[in-house]
């Protein structure tokens, strides 16, 4: 079953941006950058933690879960050493995402060629 | 020519997208990659014994690789216009905009291009999204007691 939850949640939130991009000016750079908000918002609630543990791991596929993450390790630094937590977590969950896009996007940069 | 008669010149010739065939595309694709994306932490959680958040990051770092792969070897653009947020909203977005913007400016160097250049699309998700949750992050470690 958890496999068709996350089929439906991913292939929901997918529709909800495709629906934003076909019916306003929105480019996807607009569509990315409110998800992530948006994930950040819902965590801040604990409204994400339920959809992880409802969809499997495909809330952790869209980019909502992104937003997520970054306040989620930002609040779990801070309840060990404090306000300066919140700078220091930040990072801590999604650097896996971020530091795999940097490095193998650089690598490949340097095998391909951009093509016209 | 003023802009109004140039919008009903050009409407007639730019072909309208079908919003509803749109809408189910990108409904199967993205519900398609949610799906992987669950099926790769069931296989590593059953098969190889690895905890469930340490599956998620191999998830995210493989779904990462292959949209970037998929990217430098010029397929996924032709796969985005088809699918459109089915893979652009998943995680495989941000990799394919940090991608091509590296490998579109590869031609202006390591510094200036790539350097430069590698930010240009995802450092607006970065920085909204770290913005975002400093934010809420401080408001609910103030107010809500973390």
């Amino acid at each position: 079953m958890i496999f068709l939850y996350s089929f439906l949640f991913c292939g929901v939130v997918c529709l909800i941006g495709q629906l934003i991009l076909d019916n306003t000016k929105l480019t996807p750079g607009h569509i990315t950058s409110m998800f992530v908000v948006i994930g950040a918002f819902l965590d801040s609630f604990g409204f994400y933690d339920k959809f992880l543990l409802w969809f499997g791991a495909g809330a952790s596929v869209p980019i909502t879960s992104f937003g997520h993450s970054l306040i989620h390790g930002a609040l779990a630094k801070a309840h060990e050493s404090g306000i300066l937590g919140l700078l220091a977590g930040m990072f801590s969950l999604t650097s896996v995402g971020i530091v795999a896009a940097i490095v193998f996007g650089f690598i490949l940069t340097l095998i391909f060629k951009a093509k016209d | 020519m003023d802009k109004e008669s140039y919008k009903k010149l050009t409407s007639k010739i730019i072909p309208k997208e079908n919003k509803v065939k749109n809408a189910i595309t990108s409904f199967l694709v993205g519900g398609m990659v949610g799906f992987l994306g669950q099926l790769i932490v069931f296989v590593l959680e059953e098969n190889f014994n690895v905890k469930h958040n340490d599956a998620i990051s191999i998830m995210i770092t493989i779904l990462i690789f292959t949209a970037s792969l998929l990217t430098a070897m010029g397929v996924f653009d032709n796969l985005v216009s088809k699918a459109k947020a089915g893979l652009i909203v998943p995680i495989t977005g941000f990799a394919h905009a940090m991608t091509s913007s590296m490998l579109d400016y590869k031609k202006e160097g390591f510094v200036t291009g790539i350097g430069a250049n590698a930010f240009k699309l995802t450092g607006s998700v970065i920085l909204y999204g770290v913005v975002a949750a400093y934010v809420f992050g401080t408001i609910r470690y103030l107010f809500f007691g973390g």
